[in-house]
């Protein structure tokens, strides 16, 4: 179904001179980035909207093009800044399929935990904007509180907390250890009552409710045309959950449920949201006491992972094996191919399509960001909505400039 | 002249003190507004600026008036620079008629009431609460800025709905007293003792007479005319400076001439419920002072309190809440009032008739939204 913009409506005719247009953003606080709407009004009634992009455009592609598999994950991690982690774990999910590598347990599930705990980390956030955008001012920063602690966990295991850069091919930066796993461990027990206590400020707030239900409708059918992915899709009744239907990482294992729901929604969106939270929970509750022992990173033979420290400083093959992997001109050998892998990240189905032509750099690193195609919905979703309903769409839709733009 | 002085000089400190409270006040309201919402959010609040942070206002107070006083190139300089003005000037001549002690037990060299025995108190007090919303339109107006403009419209049309339950909600009151003098509003629930309380009576009056006052005072859930995150400020987007601090004034003002007509008219104003009707001990004043302010602070807390709990309507169901809503529910209360009346029923009916309207209306309301919820039904399911 084609998009129906408003340079495309009549609005110049001259008995719709009283329309007046509002120049939504670029900076504007209830797009908490960098987006630009322009909006047709009637009034309070929004007659259209054009979403304008490119305000934060940075050339992130490009630098994939010049930047090693592992260099890159830098940039990765400012697309979504709201779930950097689970960014390097998409990249790098490409980048070892591309490369046909094959994890170790333990490293599988630390990437697992620290998928979820983003997933934990984007949702949290989400659903607070979504609070504040309406005017309810507390359950947004209950929610940062707990970002703050999942801040605190990742910084324990990364040495980060934003921008992590965790992700190595083949492996993680680091190994955990036993107090960042009691780290986790108390934060997910907690985690239950501050959900609690959002879902009570929340979910049944009669003001809440009739602000969301109802607005921004995306059907089903709408949903699949336009590709939607994520909480977007599942609250309109897609069930559709990479985890589930191509697992990766370690999700096989574990014991959870793809939450959907039928409304399609602001409403909708909010509550798949909250019971996605509980179903990450429930994965973290799993994985944190089954982490295997052993290695984080894959043998050294394949060339791909740097040798230990003490190897590189005290024998001359740890030392070659080093330059080998971190010099420009050398890199590990990466396959004439090419390959699209995606995984489940918070948003939605964020993949990259990687084309690897014999040297340690992508020929091509395309990205797919959900917030791409989601934020191509909205002059759909707006249409005939209020303008208080613009910022509880865009709440809903989780828009992030970087990853829009890249 | 000097006569003249002479006999206007306690209605002169009256004015001064009443004012250098009512700013002191307002600064201090700001302080204890974020102290409540720290204290609600899991945070410290202010407490960097003296102890627990309590030269706060009077920093921000410096920060307003050091700050640079931008008059934006394509405003209507006159409107621009009258609209702060109005605001102010409004709020704090409404506070007028507003007996803010024991009116009659006063100490000789002041008054608790700026203008006292004003028959048509309240009328007064309506007519210029509805001028204030002319600093907003004014305001917004004069900005000539699009945001600021929506902010206005959306302010001058929500005054106008709020005007009416706000009236009718306080007809029921001067029917009941016989009389729209607040004072004597005041004395004849003082006299009657604590179950002569107009909220008693009148639970259902009270709870529109203060909805639609929140209304009146642009307070969230009904700030639409200034809401950050649509309009980005809405009227006062291009004010800054002292300006800006003066519409933020005339808003406090605003709240705090609401929590004392909450207490005057439905909470028995300075009377205690622990007192008898007649405590004429010396300086009983100042006791019945200490539970007026207390009342008025209690009221003050609870609006803050409402601020940081819930969200903010959308304009059409903010439109939908005062015609059918709360007009619906004021005319039943009205007209209750006058069949008690009429026919000399006790008082006690009319809070029957008060919770049977409450029930009703709670009635509708529900299975309409149930049937709206049945229409945008989104049951969560899960799969797999």
């Amino acid at each position: 179904m084609p998009l129906t913009l408003a340079d495309s409506s009549p609005v110049d005719s001259p008995d719709r001179e009283y329309l007046w247009t509002l120049n939504f953003g670029p900076q504007h606080p209830a797009t908490h980035t960098t987006l630009r709407l322009v909006l047709t009004l009637d009034g309070e009634n929004v007659v259209s909207a054009v979403p304008h992009i490119g305000y934060l455009h940075s050339g992130f592609e490009k630098l994939g093009e010049h930047l090693d598999f592992n260099q890159y994950v830098t940039i990765v991690d400012r697309m979504n800044y709201i779930s950097p982690l689970a960014n390097e774990i998409s990249w790098h999910h490409a980048v070892e399929t591309l490369l046909g590598i094959e994890l170790t347990p333990r490293c599988i599930y630390i990437r697992t935990i620290c998928a979820e705990l983003m997933r934990l980390h984007d949702h949290l956030l989400n659903v607070g904007t979504t609070a504040l955008d309406l005017g309810a001012f507390t359950a947004f920063l209950y929610a940062f509180t707990q970002r703050e602690k999942i801040y605190d966990i990742v910084e324990y295991a990364s040495g980060q907390r934003f921008h992590t850069s965790y992700t190595r091919v083949g492996g993680v930066l680091f190994d955990v250890n036993n107090d960042w796993v009691n780290k986790v461990r108390s934060f997910v027990n907690a985690f239950g009552e501050t959900h609690a206590e959002i879902h009570k400020l929340l979910t049944r707030n009669r003001i809440f409710m009739d602000r969301t239900k109802g607005i921004g409708v995306l059907t089903k059918e709408d949903a699949i045309r336009f590709s939607a992915t994520g909480p977007l899709a599942r609250a309109s009744g897609v069930v559709r959950d990479l985890r589930k239907d191509e697992p990766y990482l370690a999700y096989r294992d574990f014991d959870f449920k793809v939450v959907c729901s039928q409304g399609g929604d602001c409403y909708a969106r909010y509550l798949v949201r909250m019971q996605e939270m509980l179903e990450s929970v429930k994965i973290l509750q799993q994985a944190i006491e089954n982490i295997p022992a052993g290695p984080i990173n894959i043998a050294l033979e394949t060339d791909v992972v740097l040798p230990a420290k003490p190897a590189v400083y005290r024998s001359i093959e740890g030392l070659i094996q080093h330059f080998e992997v971190i010099m420009p001109n050398r890199g590990f050998p990466v396959p004439h191919d090419e390959v699209y892998a995606a995984t489940e990240s918070p948003n939605g189905e964020l993949g990259y399509y990687i084309v690897g032509d014999g040297t340690p750099r992508a020929y091509r690193a395309r990205t797919r960001p959900p917030s791409y195609i989601h934020f191509a919905m909205f002059p759909h979703m707006v249409k005939g909505h209020q303008l208080s309903d613009v910022v509880a769409i865009l709440g809903s839709l989780n828009i992030i400039a970087a990853e829009l733009d890249r | 002249m000097l006569d003249l002085l002479k006999s206007q000089l306690p209605t002169l400190i009256t004015i001064a003190i009443a004012l250098g409270a009512i700013l002191t006040t307002c600064a201090y309201l700001i302080y204890i507004e974020r102290k409540i919402s720290a204290f609600m959010q899991d945070r410290v609040g202010p407490n960097r600026v003296g102890p627990l942070g309590l030269l706060q206002p009077l920093a921000d107070g410096a920060k307003f008036l050091l700050k640079e006083d931008v008059i934006p190139g394509h405003v209507d300089k006159v409107l621009y620079l009258l609209a702060p003005c109005v605001a102010v000037f409004t709020a704090m001549l409404a506070f007028a008629v507003v007996p803010f002690g024991p009116v009659g037990d006063e100490p000789s060299w002041m008054r608790f009431i700026i203008a006292p025995d004003l028959d048509m108190g309240m009328v007064f007090i309506f007519a210029i609460g509805s001028l204030s919303v002319y600093g907003v339109v004014l305001g917004g107006w004069a900005s000539n800025n699009k945001y600021s403009a929506l902010g206005s419209l959306r302010a001058s049309a929500q005054v106008v709905s709020y005007e009416i339950p706000l009236g009718m909600s306080i007809l029921g009151v001067a029917l009941v007293s016989g009389t729209l003098n607040l004072e004597q509003i005041l004395a004849q629930q003082a006299k009657g003792g604590f179950l002569a309380w107009n909220v008693w009576t009148q639970p259902l009056a009270c709870l529109i007479f203060f909805t639609a006052s929140l209304a009146e005072a642009n307070r969230l859930p009904f700030d639409l005319s200034e809401c950050e995150q649509e309009l980005v400020g809405g009227f006062h987007t291009e004010y800054s400076a002292m300006k800006f601090a003066l519409f933020f004034l005339g808003e406090y003002t605003h709240m705090i001439t609401i929590a004392f007509l909450m207490s005057v008219l439905f909470f028995g104003g300075w009377h205690s419920p622990l007192a008898t009707a007649e405590s004429a001990y010396p300086g009983a004043w100042a006791v019945k002072l200490g539970v007026l302010f207390a009342k008025v602070l209690l009221v003050i807390l609870f609006i803050m309190v409402i601020r940081w709990t819930i969200p903010r309507f959308r304009f059409d169901q903010l439109m939908g809440l005062a015609w059918k809503v709360l007009i619906p529910l004021a005319l039943g209360n009205v007209i209750a009032l006058m069949v008690i009346r009429q026919f000399g029923l006790s008082l006690w009916w009319s809070t029957v008739a008060s919770a049977v309207m409450f029930c009703i209306a709670g009635a509708i309301s529900t299975n309409a939204s149930r049937a709206a919820l049945e229409r945008a039904r989104s049951p969560l399911a899960t799969a797999g």
